[in-house]
């Protein structure tokens, strides 16, 4: 780790190196785009990519037809293309992120216990009040999500030794274990929590729409400007507190707003989705692979792969299993885990 | 030992011809504290129940001066049940420590090696796949076969794949968590298309539980961990270079490398055994091995009281989840509740000293 993270100043220093970095930047801004435009089309009903635009762009007239495509481009395609992309960036960030904080390379956007807060939560209300309907949810498991990271970094900021990463992912799977439990315990006590948590498990970006989309994208747009202002300490941490310290880090200030940030990110989009797994560590490692270990470069690449891979996932879930579908965080687990699987055996990856 | 230092001063080796060991007293004292907190809690654990028997009976029965009565009913009814939280409980705990040994990394566990997801996803799918009447057949022998094979083949899978001209415990973790992710994938779809009253018994099933465990079964498991400890005590004595980087160890010989191997195998195959007792309880393994290495205030995962600390939380959450709740739960459900809490009281403790 050590070794790697004091190259970086003469990796940065190569301008071919930073060309072929925003070159890759570009490119996977332009693949994000082409399968959001696919996802547009894609579904139980194929669309032409005249038909698309019009269904975005077109004023609504009398054809029967064409009031259909844009009802179905609007409604139904566009929220989960928008939630696809933003909770992908989400997750994929958040994946990076609390990988360089916790100085982990197995540590995923769960860790903190977000998603297990949020999955606590959901079973919980529905137990308590019987909601049925996902939309009254969200809420809850944002804020199960959101306490639960406030928790375990409180746990880990006490006393000596505080935000120490060690304690702070040991901290973060004691939480997210009990959590799990609780959950468990609420579930096979209450058949309609059961019932609920089984969808809720699987992690979706289908069937919510933009009342609630636009206030999960504003959280994790708050977190994602967390994020970027960190970066550079993050980088500076990743060489040891005392060199950060050396360095003129604040230390406790850089690691509460990464934190914060990650409980954001990772909130938020969980709350939207459900527990969507393996996303962030995956991406995280890709993109450490594409760009070395400079965080200013890995964690903008993490957020687009996260965005591209859980939108083409969402893309195939709704293509394998017709007239059925498969929710993208399955498909994220089933395709993403062989693929990541080979590059490991390759020896793509080293520890972060 | 001062105490409340963390780090003790340079701990004397002791030799005993071609065995060498560090005397850490401190960790004996533990181990051997953990050790009579077990028994007990295992003696309360075969008292309890609708025919409660006291604590001097049970010890008699067990040591073989008991009542005919009681012989009966701690013998044949309550031992298997006690012998396989025991046996379950150190069978993960060590797993756990070697895993997490290993990996040199705190989060691994056989959990991350595919066991349980493997496990579980098999058991899931005879569950909810095959239907009522087919379930019915699969009488519960059968399933936990059926589960212990699963398990068994996927942990296995992920030891084949990540092995290239050795095994890295970076890769290892890294493709375990790739294939736990694959059968957690397939356990989730399962459970979405399945019958509600299906999902239930999964989900009981996924959990880990001890009840109904016959003689029979926890033999098999008894024997199996018997002979995997004795490999992993003649083997651990080549262990410690482990925690040195893999560069100094790879400098000390290719004995070492084996040395490695099998002890991962060890790992695969006692987290299996627990799997095969008790269905696929999750966070034993990862937590008992940090727990102990707090409480013996080791740098590393120490094996006999990793084993201790699991065999304690499960016996001991068995007794909870029987007496002390409102409702019957799963004993996964109660070691995690109490394992995951005690970890992070233990690490604020240790924060605060």
């Amino acid at each position: 780790m050590g070794t790697t993270a004091m190259e970086r100043p003469l990796a940065r220093g190569t301008t071919k190196a930073r060309r072929r970095r925003v070159v890759g930047l570009g490119t996977l801004v332009a693949v994000l785009v082409i399968a959001a435009a696919v996802s547009l089309a894609v579904g139980a009903r194929a669309l032409s990519p005249a038909e698309v635009w019009h269904g975005l762009f077109a004023a609504p007239d009398s054809d029967q037809r064409l009031t259909e495509i844009r009802l179905i481009v609007r409604t139904v395609r566009m929220p989960r293309t928008v939630l696809a992309i933003v909770a992908g960036i989400a997750l994929g960030v958040g994946g990076a992120l609390i990988q360089g904080y916790t100085r982990n390379p197995i540590a995923d956007t769960g860790l903190l216990g977000v998603n297990s807060g949020a999955s606590f939560t959901v079973v919980s209300v529905i137990a308590v009040f019987g909601f049925a309907d996902p939309f009254q949810y969200v809420w809850f498991a944002f804020l199960g999500a959101a306490v639960a990271g406030v928790v375990v970094f409180g746990l880990a900021s006490i006393g000596r030794g505080a935000g120490n990463p060690l304690t702070l992912a040991l901290a973060g799977q004691g939480i997210t274990v009990f959590l799990a439990a609780m959950t468990t315990a609420v579930a096979l006590s209450d058949q309609a929590s059961l019932n609920a948590l089984r969808f809720w498990n699987a992690g979706s970006v289908a069937g919510v729409g933009f009342d609630v989309i636009w206030p999960v994208a504003l959280f994790i747009a708050v977190g994602l400007v967390l994020a970027l202002t960190t970066l550079p300490a993050l980088n500076l941490l990743n060489l040891g507190d005392d060199v950060a310290r050396g360095l003129g880090v604040n230390i406790a200030l850089s690691r509460t707003i990464g934190i914060a940030a990650i409980t954001l990110l990772a909130g938020a989009a969980t709350a939207a989705c459900g527990p969507i797994a393996f996303l962030g560590l995956m991406v995280a490692h890709v993109a450490r692979y594409l760009t070395g270990p400079d965080y200013r470069w890995l964690v903008p690449y993490a957020g687009l792969l996260g965005a591209v891979v859980l939108l083409l996932c969402d893309i195939v879930g709704r293509l394998v299993v017709r007239p059925g579908e498969l929710d993208a965080g399955v498909v994220v687990a089933l395709l993403g885990a062989p693929f990541f699987a080979a590059l490991v055996w390759l020896g793509k990856f080293r520890s972060a | 030992m001062s105490g409340t230092d963390v780090k003790p001063s340079v701990a004397p080796g002791v030799r005993l011809g071609q065995v060498s060991f560090v005397w850490r007293p401190w960790l004996a004292c533990v181990t051997l504290l953990l050790a009579a907190a077990t028994f007990l809690v295992f003696c309360l654990s075969i008292g309890v129940g609708d025919f409660p028997i006291g604590l001097s009976r049970v010890i008699a029965t067990i040591l073989g001066g008991g009542e005919r009565v009681d012989e009966f009913v701690i013998m044949d009814l309550r031992m298997p049940r006690a012998l396989a939280g025991l046996i379950v409980g150190i069978a993960l705990g060590v797993s756990g420590a070697l895993t997490q040994s290993i990996a040199r990394n705190p989060l691994a566990s056989p959990d991350i090696l595919g066991i349980t997801g493997g496990a579980g996803a098999v058991s899931v799918f005879l569950v909810t796949v095959s239907g009522g009447t087919a379930a019915a057949v699969e009488s519960a022998v059968g399933l936990s076969a059926a589960a212990l094979a699963g398990g068994l083949g996927t942990g296995l899978l992920v030891y084949f794949l990540a092995w290239r001209r050795g095994v890295d415990g970076f890769r290892l973790i890294l493709i375990g968590i790739s294939v736990s992710a694959m059968m957690e994938a397939i356990t989730t779809w399962l459970l979405v298309t399945a019958d509600i009253k299906d999902v239930a018994r999964a989900q009981a099933w996924l959990v880990g539980s001890l009840d109904n465990r016959s003689w029979s079964e926890v033999r098999v498991a008894l024997w199996c961990t018997l002979v995997l400890l004795a490999v992993v005590f003649c083997v651990a004595f080549q262990f410690k270079p482990m925690h040195l980087g893999d560069e100094v160890a790879a400098g000390l010989g290719v004995r070492y490398a084996m040395v490695r191997a099998v002890l991962l195998l060890c790992a695969v195959l006692l987290a299996a055994v627990g799997v095969s007792a008790a269905g696929p309880v999750p966070f034993v393994a990862l937590v008992a091995p940090q727990v102990a290495m707090r409480l013996a205030r080791c740098p590393t995962p120490p094996m006999v009281a990793s084993g201790m600390v699991g065999a304690l939380l499960l016996i001991g959450a068995d007794l909870v989840a029987r007496t002390a709740l409102p409702i019957t739960l799963p004993v996964g459900v109660v070691t995690a509740a109490i394992g995951g809490p005690f970890l992070v009281y233990l690490l604020v403790r240790a924060n605060l000293r």
